[in-house]
């Protein structure tokens, strides 16, 4: 298996007036090829920064990407122009993206039809004529019904799902090597978001794309990540293949979080949940050790003394950010 | 009907919320948004009721009909025996209070310039139920069955975070001491992290009071976690209520399957194995919805008279009703 995407030691801060937010503070992970990778993680942790800055989409200021590097095809991402041809060559062509709230990525105001064809246009030098046929396609393969008709409609005219899937459509328009979705279900049903996973896997597969499922409901990624990232305040805490994360979780936060959630088919009389204690933090003058002790029921007193420890091996995927062995404790 | 014989502190029967839809200067009405469509369910005394279904079902809309914050197209809503359906207003206010209610967003639902101590304490006080002196004394006592510290009292509810202020939402719905509470998306806007400390303050207090819930959820999981029984809408109408158990292991309507089915379980080995009905097209509008089975065109089993007839809610065993003409 080879590596697509390999980003190291990524920081990403933000100056605000309320102080420095550390939003992304020292992330390392990699994609390889034909791979489904979950990013999880609670509200605010820093995964949709992470993501936005492999792209170079952080507005800067505020914020700035004070360290790391993005390794794709051979080059630093990182050290590319935010604005260069460079890295709108990758941007929305090698590797896409699909964001959270489908209305405010597609322009209200240009028809479907335009917002399709504009990518095919400019990323693989189609005529109009041409980019019309592929973006027809395009939406049947997404499942549109009647796409042609469909075609010179605005965003508004589409329900959240519909809308979603012309994302999906756009975002493989340009066959990338890596698509990231960022919550790309958050915003619909339960019933649509199956729809749409099931969809944005059967297109990985069928176009030998990776893809980066960014979430932070752990059951959407159980079903469909081969590897998965667990994010906590701006940092990497655990990650290993999706069998280590949810049935040999090692971080005291992983542990925790599925601990507290429930699981389809058990009541409360069966389970309890045991909930995590406390706040998550918010990210502003973080102390130096780990930002989970707060909340966490394993801490030693080494944890308190020293700086928030590295990842380390524990199988051989698997990796843990702690230094409680919590298979000792529990 | 007494509510005592049967144990039932509410009881709904064939209750319909139709919204109009109306056009031009005129606001002549041209149809109705059949919101809620002819439903029927009991509340037992000390139940947890849950209520799931996709945006736009009729959730909300039956959980407002229950408070009695709209007067139902039709149909009776028997409160602990009364039937407030269509009281006057006047007369609604003083049951009122034996309700209470938790909505989705603790934000939106709170005013932002009172203290969180006025938040909590309105209620009692626009019931007349204490003196102005007892109230610190009464909001502290709140503040301690949520799990906030009443030194917070003094704060507004941007000073609070997110589980915080639905801790203040709930503190605000116990003031009267209520019989029932409906409780409305009520983790839905919170950090996973979060959402188990507020699911288990619920169970908690239910036991402790002897509350009854209507739980409004769209997350299954969390529903059939809280629930004694569930409720399925969907498109205004009930299609199945079961025990929460059973409703997971026996499902009999269609689309209860395929909602089961698009649940994310947090276990990769259980999802593997688990079969994903995926449903075709989308939900259509109440505005304008199928004949029939308001699911045929969605449904793989449907057939001709599905799209004729309307399936009632027929009774299966004691705790499972089912409406569906195949089953
Ligand atoms: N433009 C900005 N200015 C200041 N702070 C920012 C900015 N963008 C993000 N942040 C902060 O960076 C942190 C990480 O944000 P990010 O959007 O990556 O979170 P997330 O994990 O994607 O959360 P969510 O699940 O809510 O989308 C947050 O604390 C956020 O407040
Ligand atoms: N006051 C109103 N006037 C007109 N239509 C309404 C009104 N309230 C609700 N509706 C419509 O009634 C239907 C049911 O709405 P309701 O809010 O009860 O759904 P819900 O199941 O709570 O959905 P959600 O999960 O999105 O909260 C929707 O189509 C909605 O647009
Ligand atoms: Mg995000
Ligand atoms: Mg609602």
């Amino acid at each position: 298996m080879s590596v697509l995407l390999d980003v190291k030691n990524l920081r990403t801060h933000f100056h605000t007036h309320r102080g420095l937010v550390k939003a992304v503070d020292g992330v390392s992970f990699h994609i390889n090829e034909k791979e489904i990778v979950g990013l999880v993680g609670e509200s605010g942790c820093g995964k949709s920064v992470s993501m936005l800055s492999v792209m170079q989409l952080i507005a800067i200021p505020p914020g700035k990407i004070v360290s790391g590097s993005a390794m794709f095809d051979g080059h630093d991402l990182l050290k590319y122009k935010p604005k260069g041809d460079e890295m709108r060559a990758i941007r929305g062509a090698k590797i896409a993206m699909i964001f959270q709230e489908p209305m405010t990525s597609l322009n209200p105001v240009l028809t479907i039809a335009r917002q399709v064809t504009e990518t095919l246009e400019l990323h693989l030098k189609m005529d109009t004529q041409t980019a019309r046929k592929r973006a027809v396609e395009l939406l049947k393969l997404v499942g549109i019904p009647e796409a042609e008709s469909r075609l010179d409609n605005y965003p508004h005219q589409f329900s959240g799902g519909m809308r979603q899937r012309v994302m999906i459509a756009i975002a493989l328009s340009c066959n990338p090597k890596i698509l990231i979705a960022d919550e790309p279900t958050t915003a619909v049903d339960v019933t649509t978001q199956a729809q749409l996973l099931e969809l944005m896997q059967e297109m990985v597969n069928r176009f030998n794309t990776s893809l980066v499922i960014v979430t932070h409901n752990l059951g959407v990624v159980a079903r469909y990540a081969d590897r998965i990232y667990v994010m906590y305040a701006g940092r990497i805490v655990e990650s290993g293949l999706s069998e280590d994360i949810f049935l040999r979780p090692l971080h005291p936060y992983t542990i925790g979080l599925l601990k507290s959630v429930p699981q389809l088919g058990q009541t409360k009389s069966d389970r309890e949940l045991v909930p995590i204690s406390g706040l998550p933090p918010n990210l502003i003058d973080m102390p130096q050790n780990c930002a989970f002790l707060p909340r966490c029921s394993y801490h030693k007193e080494r944890c308190r003394l020293e700086p928030w420890p590295e990842l380390h091996a524990v199988g051989a995927q698997h990796y843990v950010s702690c230094y409680v062995d919590t298979r000792e404790t529990s | 009907m007494n509510a005592h014989q049967n144990n039932n502190l509410i009881e709904i029967k064939n209750l319909k919320m139709y919204f109009p839809i109306t056009k031009g200067l005129l606001r002549r009405k041209v149809g109705d948004v059949k919101a809620v469509d002819d439903i029927s369910f009991d509340i037992k005394q000390n139940e947890t009721l849950g209520l799931v279904g996709e945006s736009g079902c009729g959730k909300t809309t039956t959980g407002r009909c229950i408070l009695r914050l709209y007067q139902p197209t039709s149909g009776s809503i028997v409160f602990n025996g009364t039937d407030i359906s269509s009281i006057p207003e006047k007369q609604v206010r003083p049951l009122r209070r034996h309700m209470g209610a938790i909505f989705q967003d603790p934000y939106g639902s709170l005013n932002p310039r009172q203290s969180a101590r006025t938040i909590a304490g309105m209620p009692l006080i626009v019931h007349h139920m204490i003196d102005k002196k007892d109230l610190d004394d009464k909001v502290a006592e709140l503040f301690n069955l949520v799990g906030l510290d009443s030194s917070m009292m003094d704060r507004v509810p941007h000073e609070f975070s997110g589980g915080q202020r639905q801790r203040l939402g709930i503190a605000r719905a116990l003031a009267c001491n209520p019989s029932l509470i409906v409780c409305d998306e009520p983790i839905s806007a919170l950090d996973v992290s979060i959402q188990a400390q507020i699911i288990n303050l619920l169970e908690k207090l239910q036991k402790s009071l002897g509350l009854t819930y209507l739980f409004i959820a769209h997350d299954l999981s969390v529903v059939q976690h809280i629930s004694d029984r569930v409720a399925v809408m969907y498109l205004g109408r009930i299609v199945e209520i079961a025990n929460s158990k059973e409703l997971y292991q026996s499902p009999l309507h269609p689309y209860t399957k395929a909602l089961l089915s698009a649940v994310p379980v947090p276990n990769p080995v259980r999802e593997r194995e688990r079969v994903r009905i995926v449903l075709k097209g989308e939900v259509p509008s109440p505005a304008h919805p199928p004949t029939g089975c308001h699911f045929h065109p969605r449904c793989s089993i449907a057939s001709a008279e599905c799209e004729e007839f309307i399936p009632p809610l027929n009774t299966i065993s004691g705790t499972h009703q089912v409406s569906c003409l195949k089953v």
